[in-house]
């Protein structure tokens, strides 16, 4: 076995073990942190095919930025576990078979349509720094310069709904 | 060396663990963090491609996902603050009215 099939086969431990300590926690801000610990392992994932860029805005914006603003509503709703309400007795159960066939399905179907024998080499340090940036970056800004413009309307238009939805409403006068 | 379908097969577990959290999960916080947890299991399988054809669009569509992601957090969270403020409840089985 290979150092780097090893370091894949560890990180894929602890991604799938700290998914489902999100999935499974009783309060909902041990969940935040556990889907922290899990973007941070798909931002070594990332390091490890040979996206820097892409690792660190993973950091910066999901284990950041995003959790952030989620801890900070379930702090502020005081919503760390609800209280039981009757719940369809049905139901959980027949979550599990669903996406218990789901995985098989997806598996299954890997295997036997879309079967690939590439394999994936992480490229060495000196590769893996500028210069793979400055193409990315060149790549964004001609040929994906539209969306990259889209995303920037996108991301006014959500923050201008965010402070609609949240304005205090002043009384009529 | 590591095969481009054990990115594929740890892409498609974690998919479906965020799928079950959104199926069986009663906290609308912990739904949208399943959400997430989709999205991203979605980028990892495009990173994995991207690097091995040696090419940067899947990288740059990961960027745009998470862009998109930011977006989609902020005003779901802005809405479920605003569902708490008229309900004093977040409970999804009360979020059956469109009317507040």
């Amino acid at each position: 076995m290979s150092s780097e099939l090893i370091v894949f086969l560890v990180l894929s431990l602890v991604a799938i073990a700290t998914a489902l300590g999100m999935l499974f926690s009783q309060n909902a801000v041990y969940s935040a942190l556990f889907l922290v610990l899990n973007f941070v392992t798909v931002a070594i994932f990332y390091l490890l095919l040979g996206a820097p860029f892409i690792a660190m805005a993973q950091i910066t914006v999901y284990a950041g930025a995003i959790m952030v603003l989620f801890l900070f509503v379930i702090m502020l709703l005081g919503a760390e576990s609800l209280a039981p309400a009757n719940t369809l007795p049905w139901q959980k159960p027949l979550a599990r078979l669903l996406s218990v066939i789901l995985a098989v399905e997806a598996i299954y179907l890997l295997f036997t349509k879309a079967s690939s024998n590439l394999e994936v080499t992480t490229p060495d340090a000196s590769l893996n720094t500028m210069d793979s940036l400055r193409e990315m970056a060149m790549s964004l800004f001609n040929n994906f310069l539209l969306p990259f413009e889209v995303t920037s309307i996108l991301l006014l238009v959500a923050m201008m709904g965010a402070i609609v939805l949240t304005r205090q409403e002043r009384e009529a006068k | 060396m590591v095969p481009v379908n054990y990115y594929v097969i740890l892409s498609a577990i974690l998919f479906t663990i965020g799928a079950l959290g959104v199926l069986s999960r009663r906290n609308p916080l912990i739904i949208f963090m399943s959400i997430e947890l989709m999205l991203n299991a979605a980028n990892l399988a495009f990173v994995a491609f991207a690097s091995v054809y040696k090419t940067f669009s899947g990288q740059i569509f990961v960027f745009f996902v998470i862009a998109v992601a930011a977006a989609e957090v902020a005003v779901g969270l802005a809405l479920i603050v605003e569902i708490f403020k008229t309900k004093k409840n977040i409970n999804i089985d009360e979020m059956n009215s469109l009317k507040g």
